[in-house]
């Protein structure tokens, strides 16, 4: 065997190995992908209820004139950002942060006009390798995250609005739109702005009063919009994730066809010199 | 006798769906009994077991913190952690009960304290729903 054959034999082995674990993450994403999928299903009726709460309260009381319905001027934003802990997602990380990174540099001119909660390693690891301000931070999240996971930095950063040390919270995660599809969102989380009440209306008595209800509910149902947009970041990584080692698998695949194809040239070569020499060694002898 | 729908709701899951008679809850403002085609109503609730009467039969389920909605047919309770109160782990309640009072008794900063105040009053709730059963 020539030695170019063996280099070529040696490289269409190790794809073969590439290919396996790409593969094999694939399959992994895909069933992930699906729970996640569910567990974002599964929350949704919590959230539309407190939403509908929410919003036949603030619109039959005066309750919209609360803190957290109304915008105040800016003086310092905060950036909630969901990503991943994990890479081998295709862009799903890239595209949130520089989506983020994009939105800071056009708004703010100094350090201390904006702060960021960070939900998942990549993102941590990149805003510390930035010098951003990190208020607090969220890793290692189970692949189904239940809602205490999330609720202290969430509650952290309600908190801060309330408190008045953020004028703004926006939410950056992953749309998920499909598992082809995700699309990094920026999302102003508060203030709610104006509140709508649905179709369904009902009139609430209030215990012990309308403001007061109100007092307990926005937080829980910022918190909540927290916790679903946490869920839509997985399934869309999962998704993310699929679809880039999916596409691994599919590159590797061509890689060794196209290798296969050089090697058997090579070793056909290879054969048809062998025969040139012992034919030209069987004439030299006539 | 007449019942209504009590849905028990979390950001996780559906806890609960039964047809009752009543529900008994803790609101931030004292008890509430609630019985079909009650006015709609809605309050917060403390974090403290709910009582479910259906027919003779009582079941309970610890409810941590949330609030109730109240409609003629209807009552939604929205929590952001239910358990039934046969799931409840009765040895694991009780140790999370001793740690809560063992740091409350050192009085650390204030969110040290606020936070074991709230597992304290979680760790009572679930105890309180277990003994409630008995």
């Amino acid at each position: 065997m020539a030695k170019g054959m063996r280099e070529i034999k040696r490289s269409i082995k190790s794809k073969q190995n590439t290919k396996q674990i790409t593969k094999a993450m694939e399959m992994v994403a895909a069933s992930r992908l699906r729970r996640a999928q569910e567990a974002a299903v599964a929350a949704r009726p919590y959230t539309d209820k407190m939403k509908e709460v929410v919003s036949s309260i603030a619109s039959a009381s005066g309750g919209s004139k609360h803190p957290m319905l109304q915008s105040r001027p800016v003086k310092k934003t905060a950036y909630l950002v969901i990503t991943s802990d994990r890479g081998l997602a295709g862009g799903y990380n890239a595209n949130i942060l520089r989506k983020v990174m994009q939105t800071i540099k056009e708004k703010h001119n100094s350090k201390d006009e904006y702060a960021v909660f960070v939900i998942g390693r990549k993102g941590r690891d990149f805003f510390a390798r930035r010098d951003i301000p990190i208020v607090d931070e969220v890793t290692g999240l189970a692949d189904s995250p239940k809602f205490s996971d999330i609720k202290d930095i969430a509650a952290k950063a309600v908190q801060g609005f309330e408190a008045g040390t953020y004028d703004e919270i926006h939410l950056a995660y992953n749309e998920f739109k499909n598992a082809v599809t995700q699309i990094p969102t920026l999302k102003q989380l508060l203030p709610l702005g104006e509140m709508k009440a649905g179709g369904d209306k009902a009139d609430y008595e209030y215990e012990p009063s309308a403001e007061e209800v109100l007092n307990v509910l926005l937080p829980k149902y910022a918190e909540t919009l927290v916790f679903s947009a946490v869920l839509e970041g997985k399934a869309s990584e999962f998704g993310a994730r699929m679809t880039a080692m999916g596409n691994a698998t599919k590159n590797a695949t061509k890689m060794i066809a196209d290798l296969t194809l050089v090697y058997n040239r090579a070793r056909q070569a290879a054969i048809t010199q062998e025969i040139a020499e012992i034919v030209g060694g069987a004439n030299a002898q006539q | 006798m007449s019942t209504f729908r009590l849905e028990i709701v979390t950001p996780e899951h559906k806890v609960y769906e039964k047809d009752v008679n009543m529900v008994v809850v803790k609101g931030v403002s004292g008890e509430l009994g609630i019985m079909p085609n009650h006015i709609p109503l809605v309050t917060p609730l403390k974090v403290a077991p709910v009582k479910a009467k259906i027919g003779n039969d009582n079941e309970f389920i610890a409810v941590h913190g949330g609030f109730m909605e109240v409609r003629k047919d209807k009552v939604v309770i929205l929590a952001e952690a239910a358990e039934l109160g046969n799931d409840i782990d009765v040895s694991r309640a009780r140790l999370a009960k001793e740690r809560a009072e063992r740091r409350l008794a050192q009085k650390q900063a204030d969110m040290n304290a606020q936070r074991a105040e709230l597992a304290l009053r979680r760790a009572i709730a679930r105890l309180e729903t277990v003994d409630d059963m008995k």
